[in-house]
């Protein structure tokens, strides 16, 4: 048995760990393409912010696309909810509220997190010192991700946790893709491209997929595989539908313990059935925007579902 | 100021107190770089787990730990004996004084008690009048406040007949002792006190409504993650594993207080409350409570729930009775009492106010609904202006004040960064009621860090030690 306020603050807690991890990740993208180009880093940290969904509340604040202002406002600044700071204290102070539902490595591992974090982030970071940083925030939420999953008893617990990991995972990877849908906009009958490769390589950076894309494909990037890797691809982590796999799956294993489908579980096997049987070519040929715009707002009512039906209020 | 203190390990008039002599013979092979560094560890351990206090009033430090010494607390297994008969005497008092008071106010008509002082006593709840809990307790967790003052002289210095806290503590101290010293623990033979939770859990269980079919769903109810005891409620919730809820979860359905889970309502037969009676029922108490659940006195009031403690035992421990314990005692168990209380002058009595208004910088002063160490007065390490001023609203409102003696405390030795060093130390056991009265071998024991401090309230710069009671 679980109270529907617990269930909500897993759900939570999860989303704002994967967030403070996906913010981590956009900066870092975003700061590899201006340590290799010369000209228009702005327009890259433009991106990385609109991305982030920060780019309104970047600009009542600052002017420059820096990479000092980006990664500020991103990582640090406690006035944007969803940086990394914000991020981590939001997801501890909801592990703190589900205490008793989390093993004590688990709770440990969220606390020193955010201990070491707020640590770290309490003064403006150095350039110098960005990688690093970059680098222990990932380290913090890879810790927190192997405590939980390597202590978590698999029941209601952690299905209410995952769907809050794979709600959050799977918007973020839509949202980069729509952000740099013009770059992959040309159709594919469109051929050969002048645009850079960077541009593609930063998509795959911003969700750690610059390496393993290269394992599945042929070295080249081209649009199609890339959009196909983060859309369709089964195995790939961080793919929309590898993330509505485990989004399902969680659903059923909630259905099945109470004995009660909700709508929910429709609304995510739709999604599901909808990624299974679609092509690249297809999700090309209906316009990629509007393919993914259709995906942010089906997720977002799964997530807003997800809470009604669980009694999450 | 310094007293001439009592101190439990090594006292100057006969050398080494045996309960300490084989820690004793432990620590002198020890190194003390060695020792310094475990404390360091045992900071570690506590920030790591959580376990900390929020400070009401200090906007940075929202949360701050309890600094722990690692030196332990020791008593024998004959002291703690002769403690455990004086506190159950007066457990079965202070639920027998309850039960009367809101009923057949014996206590009152005999004259041992005065009328006004409970009726007129803000934690005296009318509406619990009549009202008899399940299984006829009222206050089933007690942490009981003993000083010492010599070799024999144990006193009350307060009951906590409401919501005590600390108990996370004592367990928790023990845990990151056995951490630290696993050796001690092999050579020394110290009762253990991990079984807590699972006692409460039966206590609260064996406790529950006569009406309740199978077994009862007990929870903890707390006021929140915000709460400075919120780590405490969480870990019992944990460590008994039982529902943690808020009042935000609960709402009374069919008659019975039910909590909202991710399959709809489910009913509760026990509450362990960890909220203040005013906040419990917004439509009996404070209307503006959101921490509480509506109706939920109906509930408890038609025999459906247990509260635990029940609503109105706040005037069990309230100070102003407090002076009244030992008729108190002897009213309900017909003897004498074998704890003693702390001499106390009632500054609502005129020859009393006279009294403290002319020692008052002998006097400790407190009010008598505070806690927390807040709002009292040390006579002797207050300033001239310090007594004036209190002097002052003592003037004002007597009622509100009761004077004890400065009493030098007992003390034990802390781990200083110059060795050993004797500070002022109290002891809150904690007592379990249902159908019998349990105490478990130990406590928390609270330190007055600050060399000759007779403070020893967390709030105040005091910290905890572990406490030991030996099987012998």
């Amino acid at each position: 048995m679980l109270l529907g306020r617990t269930a909500n603050g897993l759900y939570w807690m999860n989303r704002y760990i994967e967030r403070a991890e996906n913010m981590a990740r956009l900066v870092d993208a975003g700061l590899r393409m201006a340590l290799t180009r010369t000209q228009n880093a702005s327009e890259e940290w433009n991106s990385v912010l609109l991305s982030a969904g920060a780019d309104v509340a970047f600009t009542q604040k600052y002017q420059d696309y820096t990479a000092a202002n980006v990664s500020d406002f991103l990582l640090r600044d406690t006035a944007n909810p969803s940086s990394t700071m914000s991020a981590i204290e939001t997801a501890r102070n909801n592990a703190r509220m589900v205490r008793t539902a989390l093993t004590r490595e688990t709770w440990e591992s969220i606390n020193e997190a955010w201990m070491s974090l707020k640590r770290m982030l309490a003064k403006p970071i150095d350039e110098r010192d960005l990688p690093s940083v970059l680098d222990a925030i990932k380290r913090e939420t890879a810790l927190i991700r192997g405590s939980f999953y390597g202590t978590m008893l698999r029941n209601e617990i952690f299905d209410f946790s995952q769907l809050g990991t794979y709600v959050e995972r799977a918007d973020n990877t839509a949202r980069i893709l729509d952000v740099k849908y013009y770059v992959l906009l040309p159709s594919i009958s469109w051929v050969g491209s002048t645009l850079d490769n960077y541009q593609w390589e930063s998509i795959l950076r911003s969700v750690s997929a610059h390496r393993s894309y290269r394992w599945v494909y042929e070295a080249d990037y081209k649009p199609t595989n890339i959009a196909d890797y983060l859309i369709l691809n089964v195995r790939m982590p961080r793919s929309l539908t590898f993330c509505y796999r485990f989004l399902a799956e969680h659903l059923k294993f909630l259905g099945d313990d109470y004995g009660e489908r909700h709508a929910c579980h429709a609304t995510a096997e739709k999604t599901q059935a909808m990624l299974r049987a679609g092509s690249i070519k297809d999700i090309f040929d209906t316009g990629l925007h509007e393919f993914l715009a259709s995906f942010i707002r089906d997720n977002t009512r799964l997530g807003d579902e997800i809470a009604q039906d669980y009694k999450f209020y | 100021m310094r007293l001439a203190a009592f101190d439990e390990m090594l006292p100057e008039v006969s050398g080494l107190r045996k309960p300490y002599s084989a820690y004793d013979r432990w620590l002198k092979e020890q190194d003390p770089a060695r020792l310094t560094e475990k404390m360091q560890d045992a900071e570690r351990v506590f920030r790591k787990t959580g376990i900390t206090f929020a400070v009401y009033g200090e906007q940075e430090a929202s949360e701050r730990l309890i600094p722990f010494d690692i030196v332990p607390r020791i008593i024998s297994g004959n002291e703690w004996r002769r403690l455990t008969q004086g506190i159950e005497q007066r457990v079965q008092a202070l639920n027998a004084f309850l039960d009367d008071i809101y009923h057949r106010q014996e206590i009152l008509r005999a004259g041992r008690v005065p009328r006004e002082l409970v009726a007129k006593n803000e934690a005296f709840l009318p509406e619990m009048i009549g009202v008899r809990p399940p299984a006829g307790v009222y206050t089933h967790i007690i942490g009981v406040d003993i000083v010492r003052i010599s070799e024999n002289e144990f006193y009350v210095l307060e009951d906590n007949a409401r919501t005590p806290s600390g108990v996370s503590y004592m367990l928790e101290n023990r845990e990151t002792m056995m951490q630290l010293f696993p050796e001690l623990f092999q050579q020394i033979k110290v009762r253990p006190v991990e079984n807590y939770p699972q006692l409460l859990r039966q206590s609260l269980a064996a406790v529950r409504p006569q009406s309740t079919k199978g077994t009862p769903t007990i929870a903890v109810l707390t006021p929140g993650s915000f709460n400075s005891a919120y780590f405490e409620h969480a870990f019992l919730a944990d460590q008994m594993g039982v529902q943690l809820v808020e009042g935000q979860d609960l709402r009374v359905v069919d008659g019975h207080v039910a909590m909202r889970t991710t399959e709809g309502y489910k009913q509760i037969d026990v509450l362990y409350r960890r909220v203040d009676d005013s906040f419990l029922d917004p439509l009996t108490f404070r209307p503006d409570s959101a921490l509480g659940v509506p109706g939920i006195m109906d509930v408890y009031r038609a025999g459906n729930i247990t509260i635990a403690n029940a609503p109105g035992t706040g005037i069990a421990d309230d100070k102003a009775i407090y002076s009244y314990m030992p008729e108190i005692v002897e009213f309900y168990t017909g003897r004498k009492a074998i704890l003693g209380n702390i001499p106390t002058w009632r500054c609502s009595e005129p020859d009393s106010l006279k009294y403290v208004l002319e020692h008052i910088h002998e006097l400790v002063i407190k009010e008598v609904h505070g806690s927390g160490g807040y709002g009292m007065l040390v006579g002797p390490a207050a300033t001239k202006k310090e007594c004036q001023d209190f002097a002052k609203k003592l003037q004002a409102k007597p009622s509100n004040y009761i004077a004890q003696p400065t009493l030098a405390l007992s003390t034990c030795p802390i781990l200083t960064e110059k060795g050993l060093s004797p500070r002022h130390v109290d002891l809150r056991p904690y007592v379990l009621v249902s159908d019998r009265i349990q105490i478990v071998p130990g406590g928390l024991t609270r330190v007055a860090l600050k060399e000759g401090s007779l403070v020893v309230n967390s709030s105040q710069g005091g910290g905890t030690k572990d406490t030991w009671v030996l099987d012998d």
